[in-house]
């Protein structure tokens, strides 16, 4: 029997008169591939940004390994192991690459600003094995080539893997990506796909929005539906795409 | 890139080690003097403003701190300067914690404005509490004395504000590439992401802000005593700019470019000397071409170029 | 009592007209462009200051004070053009450092060209005072609120009832939805800055007759019209004009009745007051950001 990881209770959100999200429940058990799906403007971003922090519900309960997490804030769930990727991107072009996987390991890492400043030895020690351990990530990810590269020099598909890369750094024990296939041709779909697959084999619990159906069906275990920020249903990829509510969704049809 | 990091440290100091015997005068050593200690306070300006990306309008608030506290406790109180010193440093510390923690929390240009603010309001208070300060016309600072050996003149200072000079670039290069300064530059790269990897946003900017005013007000405090005299006009607004212009033209999250910024801007007065109102041009002029042409600075510019030509 | 409170009242109003004018310049700028144009007390400045070189060259007034009106509001046009156009969507602290250097340039060339001296304009309608329940209105103090309160109606005017004003708006609103309609931007970012110096100039000649002006009152006047910008929430005009008059009242009352040694902190400490407890201002909105 799977523990619950994640459970998610009448969330919503309101923003002025829009109710982007509306009473949404479901539950994710631990070590599965959970997708969340839906037309555009279903609510499937906003729902990420509730859960992971960057906004607060207006209503509704959110309990990982059940304690209450709903309206902490993004790093606060960074240490209860909880980690994401941007459909935007949410690179610091400023840096290198390996060093924005590094920043991932951030809460593993002894940050003190003195011993920083003195060049502890055992501080620089830990930051070179962090470094080679960045660039194991990197490789984990299919980013080999870019081990040296600036952020700010690297192609957009190989951003959305550095982005993956980061998260996997703070070891998480729940990844949240969100849309990793957003603006990939085919052959790029299909590597993130792999990598997905492989994030999930590695033990990670995965929650993943995608329009891609093909990905969807392939990797997920269970499927939420959302549409107009309300669940429209939740099951197997089978369950789902058999659903009449789900196919009229997506084809228009609404009373 | 690693082990060639350091190299512009060693040059620093060699050059620091033949300087004194080279300048032909005393007017050249103080100059020279002048441009390192502007140098430590950019360097600590520049952690706040290039790698964290926040900005400050009122840093030379924080100089006036120091200086101030170094001339009246000791003259008015009897402490001994170098307890002077650090209750000034830790006078500025708390000010900039007490501010920057509501600020912080706001978007990117309320900063500028509280630290604008801050920054006026210290100038006006030493400005006019005449009996503790000498008021417009400031007031002279006892001498700094170590374990009984009195520290003056240019060849004591000179020596001083070198090894400063060097330790702090050898401190800021090292916290650049520490967790610490990772975390800073992700900062200043995507906020939204250091959050998501545990960073304490608010935290991270406090520290920051609170280090570079202590940075400055313990320079404020040597600066006192170099010169043997202190004025309102060390804490004043357009000084404030000054040094943002020096962090601006040497380079945004450079730590040589915090050096270069504030040897030439530090240099420019006095190619003016007679000229005010042209030295108010002058910097307003570089402050708008740098922005315009040059927004990463002189230092990062060149290197950038440097690169590619390889 | 009353005769005190009137007078610290009169001359706090007088001069927070002045920042409501400011507060007004910078409003529109931050509206059209979300560019905070430190730049604006040096406009305030060129006013007094143009106006007085004018009128001292020989220029009868009414030829002198729209030139002092017209000569700001095309340098508040180089500005933008030379400026900000070339660095469009940089960082703010890009911005505000480029408008910093603006201000430089412009308060030193006006010191190198007309020096560091104090002048004065004639009061336009004399300098009788009037005498109010025992306190003292100087007729130029009318000048001010009657000049600053026309403006404003009419600027409510221009941008409620004119397409030209209701255009800027909808720029302020949503820049790239403004340009989808047709709106041609790069006029408004153009029309605003000059605008705004033009405002700036004018609450400048105005007020020089009671406070005269040197090279350099545009840094304090500047700032202090943007802490009463950002008190009555920034990119609010009906907010400007309030933050412009309250900043003026309480700097006025906070001279007369505590310390006048500390008149030139109360708007600084004000600001940050206002940060602390109440940032968005007294009549600005809330905003999320989008992830």
């Amino acid at each position: 029997m799977s523990m619950a990881l994640l459970e998610v209770k009448d969330l919503s959100i309101h923003f002025g008169g829009v109710k982007a999200v509306q009473n949404v429940s479901f539950t994710i058990d631990a070590g599965i591939v959970y997708a969340v799906i839906g037309p555009n403007g279903a609510g499937k971003t906003t729902l990420f940004n509730l859960i992971t922090g960057i906004y607060t519900p207006t209503t509704g309960t959110i309990l990982l390994d059940g304690e209450s997490i709903a309206g902490k804030s993004p790093d606060e769930l960074a240490r209860r192991g909880v980690a994401r990727t941007f459909q935007n991107l949410q690179i610091c072009m400023n840096m290198s690459a390996i060093e924005n996987v590094m920043v991932g390991a951030h809460l593993r890492l002894d940050r003190n600003l003195i011993k920083a400043a003195l060049r502890w030895p055992a501080l620089r020690q830990r930051d070179r094995e962090l470094h080679a351990e960045a660039a194991e990530l990197m490789q984990f990810v299919g980013l080999k080539n870019y081990v040296n590269a600036r952020a700010d020099s690297m192609p957009y598909g190989a951003l959305k893997r550095l982005e993956i890369a980061r998260a996997l750094a703070m070891k998480p024990r729940l990844i949240f990506l969100d849309e990793p296939a957003a603006g990939l041709n085919p052959k790029e779909t299909i590597e993130v796909d792999e990598l997905v697959r492989k994030v999930a084999d590695s033990g990670v619990t995965v929650v993943l929005v995608e329009h891609d159906m093909k990905m969807v069906m392939n990797l997920s275990d269970r499927i939420l539906v959302l549409d107009y920020g309300k669940k429209l249903t939740e099951g197997s990829g089978v369950e789902v795409r058999n659903n009449p509510d789900v196919i009229a969704a997506y084809l228009g049809a609404h009373a | 890139m690693k082990n060639n990091q350091f190299l512009g440290l060693y040059i620093i100091m060699a050059v620091l080690l033949i300087l004194p015997f080279v300048l032909p005068n005393s007017f050249y050593v103080d100059l020279a003097i002048r441009m390192a200690i502007n140098a430590v306070i950019v360097l600590g300006l520049n952690l706040l403003i290039g790698f964290a990306g926040q900005i400050s309008l009122g840093h030379a608030g924080f100089l006036g701190i120091g200086a101030y506290a170094t001339a009246a406790l000791p003259t008015h109180f009897g402490w001994h300067p170098l307890l002077a010193m650090a209750a000034g440093a830790a006078a500025a510390g708390l000010l900039a914690a007490t501010v920057a923690r509501p600020i912080f929390k706001l978007k990117g240009h309320y900063l500028a404005m509280a630290t604008l603010g801050l920054g006026i309001i210290i100038n006006i208070v030493v400005r006019t509490e005449a009996r503790w300060t000498g008021g417009p016309d400031g007031m002279s600072v006892p001498p700094m004395s170590l374990a009984g050996f009195e520290i003056s003149g240019d060849k004591h200072w000179y020596w001083i504000v070198a090894i400063l000079l060097s330790v702090s670039v050898w401190a800021s290069l090292s916290l650049i590439d520490s967790p610490f300064g990772r975390a800073l530059r992700a900062l200043h790269g995507s906020e939204v992401a250091s959050k998501v990897v545990g960073v304490d946003v608010v935290r991270y900017k406090v520290a920051i802000f609170v280090l570079s005013a202590v940075f400055a007000s313990i320079m404020g405090s040597v600066t006192a005593h170099y010169v043997g005299f202190v004025t309102p006009n060390l804490a004043d607004f357009f000084h404030s700019i000054e040094l943002v212009t020096m962090v601006v033209i040497g380079g945004m999250a450079s730590v040589y470019g915090s050096v270069v910024g504030a040897v030439l801007l530090t240099a420019l007065p006095q190619a003016l000397t007679s000229f005010e109102g042209w030295e108010t041009v002058a910097f307003g002029t570089i402050l708008m071409l740098c922005m315009i042409f040059l927004p990463k600075g002189l230092v990062p510019t060149l290197a950038a170029k440097f690169d590619k030509g390889e | 009592m009353l005769a005190e409170f009137l007078q610290f009242l009169f001359s706090g109003v007088t001069v927070g007209a002045t920042y409501a004018l400011a507060a007004l310049g910078f409003t529109l700028i931050y509206n059209a462009s979300n560019v905070i144009n430190f730049a604006q007390g040096e406009f305030i400045m060129l006013g007094g200051m143009l106006a007085v070189f004018f009128t001292q060259g020989g220029m009868p007034l009414p030829l002198a004070l729209p030139l002092a009106i017209l000569v700001p509001a095309l340098v508040g046009v180089v500005v933008e053009k030379l400026a900000i156009e070339p660095v469009k969507g940089a960082e703010s602290v890009t911005l505000i450092i480029i408008t910093i250097g603006a201000s430089l340039v412009i308060r030193g060339l006006i010191q190198v060209w007309l020096g560091k001296g104090t002048f004065s304009l004639p009061a336009f309608s004399g300098d009788v005072p009037l005498r109010i329940l025992g306190a003292t209105l100087m007729p130029q103090s009318l000048w001010v609120l009657g000049v600053t309160a026309i403006v404003v109606v009419a600027l409510w005017y221009f941008f409620n009832r004119t397409l030209h004003g209701k255009a800027m708006l909808a720029t302020s609103f949503n820049r790239v939805a403004a340009e989808l309609v047709g709106i041609n931007t790069n006029w408004v970012l153009f029309l605003s800055f000059a605008m705004s110096a033009a405002l700036g100039a004018l609450g400048g000649i105005l007020v020089t007759p009671i406070t005269l002006t040197s090279y350099d009152v545009g840094i304090m006047l500047g700032l202090k019209g943007f802490v009463a910008a950002v008190v009555g929430g920034l990119g609010n005009g009906l907010g400007a004009v309030v933050g412009g008059l309250l900043v003026g009242i309480l700097e006025a009352m906070g001279a007369g009745y505590i310390s006048s040694s500390y008149k030139d902190a109360i708007p600084f400490v004000l600001i940050l007051l206002i940060l602390f407890f109440m940032p968005r201002g007294l009549f600005g909105g809330k905003s999320t950001d989008r992830v």
